[in-house]
């Protein structure tokens, strides 16, 4: 019998996913083994055609990392969906969006501005932009619609599994796969991890005081961690309450706080609303004016509790003053 | 047809011991104020979690509104410090996400204080009429993903 056949793919994201595949190591045989990589752009010499002449269903799955934010990356998608019998979002930014995700606070507007006109980096020019289309002596040539807002893979098409994490940790990678491989796979929609928070397998565990509160909330650099002691009640702003565990707590364990990359457990809906709620109920006092002084130490609060999450978030967005509509892409462009 | 004058949308979180009970003094008491505010009855101010106040803003509410008890007043002993510490901080980030100020209110009023509820619920309807619609984008989704059946209930379906 041939070969479960699997895609790998990219879209809005850093290449660390694929770096995370690679980290696989010798289980990458064992993958390799178990089946037949026939679309990895990042890694090897396949053509989206390639993918074009399979039959629907013909992949066993598609792992697609990163968040959506151009024509390109939806037709790419679509096109997997299509082919694939499960689509994995593999990684933050197609979970839930990632750091790509937080281009939400800006608009599309202002965010080609700054690119090509605004930025101090860019040459005073008669502020070209790219065009979506250009006529050339061979033809026409096409570059994809930039869309108004970042998306998550779900947003976009139906979705079987999460792999969470930036990037998703090996092991559950390795997991991931051979549970496909061997059948065995959760009920749909499943992400692929453990459902408890970080805390509970966090080795600095017995060190969070019971009845935990913060008198000043601190950034890393600010302070010189203690190494063996809770992070929050050394005042660091550790999303570690409010964050799904499985990542073996790698961040805690280089004295830095959780800044939430595996997302929230199955019961939230909203992970930076629930990390903002676990954050601020540790503060020590109960007046009104120094609790304010106390959240204004926190800098950034949306990149602080979305920073993986924003575009998955209740609010999806930044909100401005002509919302664009249902968020669907297309459109004539500029 | 005719274009309809703005009526802002605002839902207020009370408390069951306090807040909610004023209310129910201000109409026993036949007070008259704004019908743009819908009540919602919860245990403690401090259980309104961060989630219920983007999810009204997320689902078409212009303003929020959330009552407790008095400081030192709380029936849980401090629940309303727990709302206030969230408050604060959730004004930062709503902030940061471009929602108003104003959008967000929370005051302390006591069983005993009906006339209170009637002068916020109006001074708020008026406020957040001065602001207009708050006007968020919606992102359409292919399918809520894999809920849990409490976590349907809790945000409803979008509608986009």
């Amino acid at each position: 019998m041939s070969k479960p056949k699997v895609a790998f793919y990219w879209c809005a994201s850093c290449g660390g996913c694929e770096e995370a595949v690679v980290d696989l190591n010798e289980v990458v045989l064992d993958v390799v083994d178990a089946v037949d990589i026939v679309f990895w752009p990042v890694a090897m010499d396949f053509k989206v055609s390639d993918v074009e002449a399979l039959a629907d269903g013909e992949l066993a799955a598609a792992f697609i990392n990163g968040a959506i934010r151009n024509s390109e990356q939806q037709e790419v998608v679509e096109l997997l969906r299509r082919k694939a019998g499960a689509v994995v979002a593999f990684g933050a930014c197609a979970w839930l969006g990632g750091i790509p995700g937080l281009a939400n606070l800006s608009s599309r507007e202002s965010i080609l501005e700054f690119v090509y006109q605004g930025s101090p980096s860019t040459p005073d020019g008669d502020g070209t932009r790219p065009q979506e289309e250009t006529d050339v002596r061979e033809g026409r040539l096409r570059l994809p619609h930039f869309d108004e807002t970042v998306r998550t893979l779900d947003q976009v098409l139906d979705v079987d599994y999460y792999l969470p994490g930036c990037p998703p940790p090996v092991n559950l990678i390795a997991q991931a796969v051979m549970a496909l491989v061997e059948g065995k796979l959760p009920e749909k929609g499943s992400v692929l991890a453990p459902d408890v928070a970080l805390c509970a397998e966090c080795p600095r565990a017995e060190t969070k005081p019971q009845d935990l509160k913060v008198e000043r909330f601190f950034r890393p650099y600010e302070i010189v961690a203690e190494p063996d002691t809770c992070l929050l009640a050394q005042g660091l702003v550790c999303l570690g309450p409010a964050t799904r565990s499985g990542c073996n707590a790698v961040c805690i364990a280089a004295n830095m706080p959780c800044t939430g990359c595996m997302g929230p457990t199955s019961r939230v809906i909203d992970h930076g609303a629930k990390a903002l709620s676990a954050i601020s109920s540790l503060m020590q006092t109960e007046e009104k004016d120094e609790i304010a002084a106390l959240a204004e130490q926190i800098v950034d609060p949306v990149g602080t509790f979305y920073r993986y999450s924003l575009p998955a978030s209740l609010l999806h967005r930044r909100a401005q003053e002509e919302p664009v509509g249902a968020a669907t892409s297309g459109g004539d462009g500029s | 047809m005719s274009e309809q004058p703005f009526e802002p949308r605002i839902v207020a979180f009370f408390c069951n011991w306090c807040t909610y009970t004023a209310a129910d003094l201000a109409g026993i008491s036949r007070m008259q104020y704004a019908p743009n505010v819908r009540a919602i009855r919860l245990m403690c101010s401090g259980r309104v979690d961060p989630q219920f106040v983007l999810a009204a803003f997320r689902d078409g509410a212009d303003g929020v509104l959330i009552g407790g008890c008095h400081p030192g007043d709380c029936h849980y002993q401090e629940g309303n410090y727990n709302a206030l510490r969230r408050f604060e901080l959730l004004k930062l980030l709503l902030h940061d996400m471009g929602i108003e100020e104003e959008r967000l209110r929370l005051e302390w009023i006591s069983a005993a204080e009906g006339d209170k509820v009637q002068r916020v619920c109006n001074e708020m309807t008026e406020q957040v009429r001065a602001l207009g619609p708050l006007r968020l984008t919606t992102p359409p989704r292919v399918r809520p993903a894999a809920p849990p059946p409490e976590r349907a209930e809790l945000v409803g379906q979008v509608t986009s």
